[in-house]
C-alpha cells in the first residue's frame, strides 16, 4: 500500500502520529510530514488505515 | 555591451542595470541591440531554423547536458523523457512566473527576446510530442512581448495560450503554475502527482523555465560540440547571471557556468571592495560568507559548498550590509510571502522570522538561537513546495556561515544594521519599454 499526505490540507490533528507513528512525524506546531517512505508495510496496514479513517482533515490517502 | 531599462532598488534607490555577457562570451541569449527584438531580426540570427529530425533532437538534447534554469537545475533530458513515456499527448509549459524578487531574467528575455522564447517553445513541443503549449507568466509587458510576437510568427501544427497571473513569490513553482493554468489558485500542491504525470488539464506537462527553453534554438541549430564549449562537464553552456547588491554595476550577465563568482564580481559588477558574503539562487539558496569569493558559479561546486545557484541571482554583501538583517529582511519575506498552506511553512517560517528580527534588535538570546539552529535543520522537506526549504537554507546558512555576527547580535545590535527593514532586500525590477529613460 502506497499513501499520500497532502501537507496543504493537514489542519494539525495530529491523530496520525498517535496511531502510526513510524509513518507520520509531527513538527513543533503539530503539523505532519511523511516519517519516511510513503510505501506501508503489510504488517503496519492497519495502523496506516487508522490513521487515515480518524484524520478530521482527510489530508492521508490511499494511493494504491 | 548595452545599457538597459533594469533598475535595482537594492539600496532602495534607482539605478541604471547593465545587460552584458561576460568577456570572451559570444551571447547565445543576451543581445547587443537594445529594445525588443522583432521577428525579421530573430530571423537574421538564424532564428526558426528547420529542427533537426526528432532523433537527432533527442539525442542533442540528452548529449548536451542542459539543465534547467529556473532553480533546481534538473536535467532537462530527463523531463523530456518523463513526459515522452506518458501515453497522453502531453503539453508543454514554458514557465516565465519569476517570483525571486533579486531576478530579472526571464522578464528579460520575454519582454526583449520573446522569439527567442517561443522558437525554444517550438523545440520543446516537438521534443515531447505535445499539441498545445501554454507560456505562463505574471509580468504584464512580457505578455505584450509574447502576444506581439505570436502574431509576427503564428504557430504552426500545435496551439499557444498565454496565461497570466499575479507575481507572487510561489506563483513560479510548477504546480502552483500548473494549478493555475487548470482554473485554480497559482499556489502549489503537495506531490505526487508531479506536473510529468498530471499537468495542465490532467495531461502529462513538460514545465521548463524560459531560459531553459531558450537554449534550445542554439543547441539545435549548433549541436552538442558547441554548446558545450561553455560550461562544466556537469553544467554545460551559459546563464543569466543576475548580480546585484554590493556591485557598482549590477546587471543581468551572460556567463559561462563555472566561471569564478570573483571574476564575475570584478570583470561584470564592479569590484566594491571585500565580498563579505553573497545571497545565493535569489531568496532560496542562502547565504554565503566570505568564502564565496572563492567559489565557482555552477551547479555541483555550489551544492558541494552547501548553497546552490538556484535561478542564478547572486547578491554580493559588502561592509555596509549586515548578514543578520539581511536573513532577518528576508526571513520576513518569506513569512508574508508563503502560500500559507502549508502548517510547517506558515508557523516555520513566522517563528524563524520572529527570532531573526529579535536577533536583529539585539533582544535574542542563546536559546533562541539555537531554536533557529535546530528549525534550520528539521524543516526542510515538510513543505508541499520549497518555500520551507528556502527559509530553512537561510537560518542554517546564517549560523554556519556568519557565527561571529551572530554572537555579536545577542544583547545588542550592530554599526552596519540599523537601517530601516527592507521589504524586498536586493530587489530588482524592469521599468515597462514606455518608460525608458
Amino acid at each position: 500500500m502506497r499513501i499520500k499526505l497532502d501537507r496543504t490540507v493537514c489542519d494539525g490533528f495530529g491523530r496520525c502520529a498517535l496511531h502510526a507513528p513510524d509513518y507520520f512525524s509531527l513538527d513543533d506546531w503539530g503539523y505532519a510530514s511523511l516519517a519516511g517512505s510513503n510505501e506501508v508495510a503489510p504488517a503496519d496496514e492497519s495502523s496506516v488505515r487508522r490513521a487515515i479513517i480518524e484524520c478530521p482533515v482527510h489530508a492521508i490517502v490511499v494511493l494504491d | 555591451m548595452t545599457e538597459s531599462t533594469i533598475t535595482g532598488a537594492a539600496h532602495g534607490t534607482s539605478k541604471l542595470l547593465r545587460v552584458a555577457a561576460a568577456p570572451g562570451i559570444v551571447p547565445r541569449l543576451l543581445r547587443e541591440q537594445t529594445g525588443r527584438e522583432d521577428l525579421s531580426e530573430y530571423l537574421a540570427t538564424g532564428g526558426y531554423a528547420p529542427s533537426p529530425d526528432l532523433s537527432a533532437l533527442l539525442q542533442a538534447v540528452e548529449a548536451s547536458g542542459l539543465r534547467g534554469r529556473g532553480g533546481a537545475a534538473f536535467p532537462f533530458t530527463r523531463k523530456v523523457a518523463a513526459v515522452r513515456a506518458s501515453r497522453t499527448a502531453p503539453v508543454v509549459l514554458a514557465n516565465g512566473e519569476e517570483g525571486e524578487p533579486a531576478s530579472v531574467k526571464d522578464r528579460w528575455l520575454m519582454r526583449t527576446r520573446p522569439h527567442l522564447v517561443l522558437d525554444g517553445v517550438r523545440l520543446a513541443v516537438q521534443l515531447v510530442g505535445a499539441s498545445h503549449a501554454v507560456v505562463y507568466l505574471s509580468d504584464e509587458e512580457s505578455e505584450r512581448s509574447i502576444w506581439q510576437a505570436l502574431e509576427e510568427r503564428p504557430v504552426d501544427g500545435y496551439s499557444v495560450s498565454v496565461h497570466r497571473v499575479e507575481p507572487t513569490y510561489i506563483a513560479g513553482e510548477e504546480t502552483a503554475a500548473v494549478r493555475a493554468v487548470n482554473g485554480g489558485p497559482a499556489k502549489p500542491t503537495d506531490k505526487p502527482p508531479r506536473p510529468f504525470e498530471v499537468g495542465v488539464g490532467g495531461q502529462p506537462t513538460l514545465v521548463s523555465n524560459v531560459e531553459t527553453l531558450a537554449n534550445l534554438p542554439f543547441l539545435a541549430a549548433r549541436g552538442v560540440d558547441e554548446f558545450r564549449t561553455y560550461g562544466t562537464d556537469g553544467a554545460p553552456g551559459t546563464f543569466l547571471l543576475t548580480l546585484g547588491g554590493a556591485v557598482t554595476t549590477p546587471g543581468l550577465y551572460e556567463v559561462a557556468l563555472g566561471t569564478p563568482l570573483r571574476d564575475a564580481v570584478d570583470q561584470l559588477g564592479g569590484n566594491r571592495g571585500v565580498i563579505a558574503g553573497t545571497l545565493m539562487g535569489g531568496y532560496f539558496a542562502g547565504l554565503i560568507g566570505p568564502r564565496a569569493e572563492q567559489l565557482t558559479l555552477d551547479y555541483d561546486s555550489l551544492s558541494q559548498a552547501g548553497s546552490g545557484l538556484g535561478c542564478g541571482a547572486v547578491s554580493i554583501l559588502g561592509g555596509d550590509h549586515c548578514p543578520v538583517a539581511v536573513a532577518a529582511d528576508v526571513m520576513a519575506y518569506f513569512g508574508r510571502e508563503n502560500a500559507g498552506q502549508c502548517g510547517s511553512c506558515f508557523n516555520g517560517t513566522a517563528a524563524m522570522a520572529g527570532v531573526l528580527a529579535s536577533l536583529r534588535e539585539g533582544s535574542a538570546d542563546r536559546t533562541d538561537v539555537e531554536r533557529l539552529r535546530r528549525w534550520g535543520e528539521v524543516l526542510p522537506g515538510r513543505g508541499a513546495c520549497a518555500t520551507l526549504d528556502g527559509a530553512a537554507n537561510l537560518a542554517r546558512s546564517l549560523l554556519l556561515e556568519f557565527p561571529d555576527q551572530v554572537e555579536g547580535h545577542l544583547g545588542t545590535t550592530c554599526d552596519v544594521c540599523g537601517g530601516a527593514p527592507q521589504l524586498k532586500p536586493f530587489a530588482m525590477t524592469m521599468e515597462p519599454e514606455g518608460s525608458r529613460r
